[in-house]
């Protein structure tokens, strides 16, 4: 058990560092844009005092590397400055946004992961049947289609023939949880369609994988029943695998939102971060970014750490 | 060659069959376009008729054209960028292959962290930064990509580094260059080809979704992705010309997929 929990150990330090070196990297990014960024924002019509006190409020007139610990400060504390296009405070701007982001990805997530495993382990069961060809060949249109191709679809059908799901989901912090559940069930079946499409076919990959080794035959050899092989040799060693696919997709998942959220003009972090680099917002940018990529690096980091405690064999070694 | 087309799955073929088609369509897009990239033809949004195939878009240009010339920008777009990709992924992870240490460990660590972070958001950040433009565009997406091309090559030249001819290369006295161009990549060339099939689909997705978000091509040159944005309006009113660009999207993913897929199965020899 110790030597489980100082691989844990390491793998968080590894995920810490990562986090660090991205922010560094969002942090030197900014430095580069050509120009000034009090330049760029302010225009060509910019008076050298406008220009001097803009610098001041954005503390560009400090040295980098001061800069960097200062925002990395400010940032842990909670204070991601202000917004460059209407001047309010991105940390209120953002945390209703990262929650509804963080709430559509639940839901789908919640129909995605039961839907795909029982399809994964339904597949691997009856590998090459034409259940099996069905599944795999919808799964690999799914993964080639573009996100946006599913989600119109789903509008077209669903809200423009049959009108019964809104096009928009426009959620408000007024709506009960029925309510909301109602207004982003489009957007999360698109997700789901995604998401359920990449983690079937790992899913059923491992069990095959699993099923092929000599164990397996032994076991069918003794003439066990194919439920109880399954149920008893195969699910605890295909457990590992498959708990780390649905992490992976569930990381995927909190990104891959942007899309969808821009398609139903949901109001996510997703679409701030779109908005603000079509306007240029930097500091929106910067922090919607950071916290983009520190809950995919956690959710990574998750996924390894359930792969690691639910790895009988890594689980046994002292 | 000829053998192993005669004996290609019906899945390999309809994939070739619609991966023609797509190139022929681009290379041949000003004499099939009727009308053409930015002309203003007809109504908004008009319907399929005998006068437009596919119906106009949100300014009233003919969609078809629009179409065909977009299929020339984006998948020359995916497929630059995707060569570029390679050529600095392979170059990369040769090197990282035939020096080995330090080279190799740094390479790798920052290709590691490149990798940890999510490539949309990366990219989105980075287009903020530079500003969009076709060139940052292709760069951006092109060095994002690479990582992953890093990860195969640096894999699988370091198993060829390790053969005798390499090894009897070296003592001959040739230099690291040398190695590379003449004595790996010959040999790595099956893997690279199947890669270079899914990172085509994954950059052609990923730059359509970029257009789609409005940072890809400029209007008012066509592209797919971009189409889908401007006319995404048209879907709630029942018009869905809109998913025709998009479905073109999908359909040619779907055939360089179908082909990658008999790749892989006759390079691993028929494994199930």
């Amino acid at each position: 058990m110790k030597h489980v929990l100082w691989l844990v150990l390491k793998r968080a330090l590894a995920s810490v560092v990562t986090i660090l070196v991205i922010s560094l990297i969002i942090f030197i990014g900014v430095e580069l844009l050509p120009g000034d960024v009090a330049e760029t924002v302010l225009g060509q019509s910019a008076t050298p005092e406008t220009v001097k006190a803009f610098r001041k409020e954005l503390k560009l007139d400090l040295p980098p590397h001061v800069r960097y610990f200062t925002w990395l400060k400010d940032f842990v504390q909670g204070d991601f400055g202000n917004s460059l296009a209407n001047g309010r405070p991105v940390f209120g701007l953002i945390t209703w946004r990262f929650a509804n982001t963080l709430f559509l990805a639940a839901t789908a997530a919640a129909i995605a992961v039961p839907l795909a495993v029982i399809l994964g382990i339904l597949a691997a069961l009856y590998r090459n049947s034409l259940f099996d060809n069905a599944i795999s060949t919808t799964t690999l249109s799914f993964i080639s289609f573009p996100e946006f191709f599913i989600a119109y679809i789903l509008i077209g059908v669903f809200s423009v023939q049959f009108n019964v799901f809104p096009s928009l989901a426009a959620i408000s912090p007024r709506m009960n949880f029925g309510e909301k559940l109602y207004t982003i069930l489009l957007p999360a079946l698109t997700l789901t369609a995604i998401v359920t499409a990449h983690m079937m076919r790992q899913t059923r990959a491992a069990i095959i994988n699993v099923l092929a080794s000599a164990y397996i035959e032994m076991a069918e050899l003794k003439g066990i029943r194919r439920l109880r092989i399954i149920v008893q040799h195969a699910f605890p060693n295909a457990l590992s695998p498959v708990i780390n696919v649905i992490a992976v997709n569930l990381a995927y998942l909190v990104v891959g939102v942007v899309i969808v959220e821009v398609v139903f003009v949901y109001p996510g972090l997703g679409q701030l971060l779109v908005d603000s680099v079509s306007k240029r917002d930097i500091p929106v940018v910067q922090a919607s970014g950071l916290i983009f990529a520190a809950t995919y690096v956690t959710l990574n980091l998750l996924a390894d750490i359930l792969s690691m405690l639910s790895n009988p064999r890594l689980r046994k070694t002292h | 060659m000829l053998k192993l087309l005669r004996q290609s799955p019906l899945s390999a073929r309809i994939g070739m069959g619609i991966v023609l088609l797509n190139i022929l369509t681009a290379i041949f897009a000003p004499i099939i376009a009727p009308y053409g990239e930015t002309k203003v033809v007809g109504d908004v949004w008009e319907l399929f008729n005998s006068q437009f195939f596919f119906g106009t878009d949100h300014l009233g240009r003919d969609l078809f054209s629009r179409m065909v010339f977009g299929a020339r920008n984006t998948i020359a777009l995916a497929f630059a960028t995707t060569a570029l990709s390679f050529s600095f992924g392979i170059v990369l992870g040769f090197f990282a292959a035939t020096l080995g240490g330090w080279t190799d460990q740094i390479l790798s660590r920052i290709i590691d962290i490149i990798m940890a972070f999510p490539t949309l958001i990366f990219a989105l950040m980075i287009l903020s930064v530079v500003g969009s433009s076709v060139y940052s565009l292709v760069f951006t997406i092109a060095v994002l990509d690479s990582t992953r091309v890093y990860r195969l090559s640096r894999a699988v030249a370091m198993d060829i580094e390790v053969m005798e001819f390499v090894e009897a290369a070296r003592l001959r006295g040739e230099g690291v260059w040398w190695l590379m161009r003449h004595e790996i990549l010959p040999n790595a060339m099956p893997p690279l080809v199947a890669e270079f099939g899914l990172r085509f689909c994954f950059v052609f997705l990923f730059i359509a979704a970029l257009s789609f978000l409005g940072l890809g091509l400029q209007p008012p040159a066509a592209d797919w992705g971009g189409m889908v944005r401007e006319n995404a309006g048209a879907i709630t009113f029942g018009i869905y010309t809109p998913l025709l660009p998009a479905a073109a999207i999908a359909f040619l993913t779907v055939g360089v997929n179908l082909i990658v897929d008999w790749f892989l199965r006759v390079a691993s020899g028929l494994k199930d």
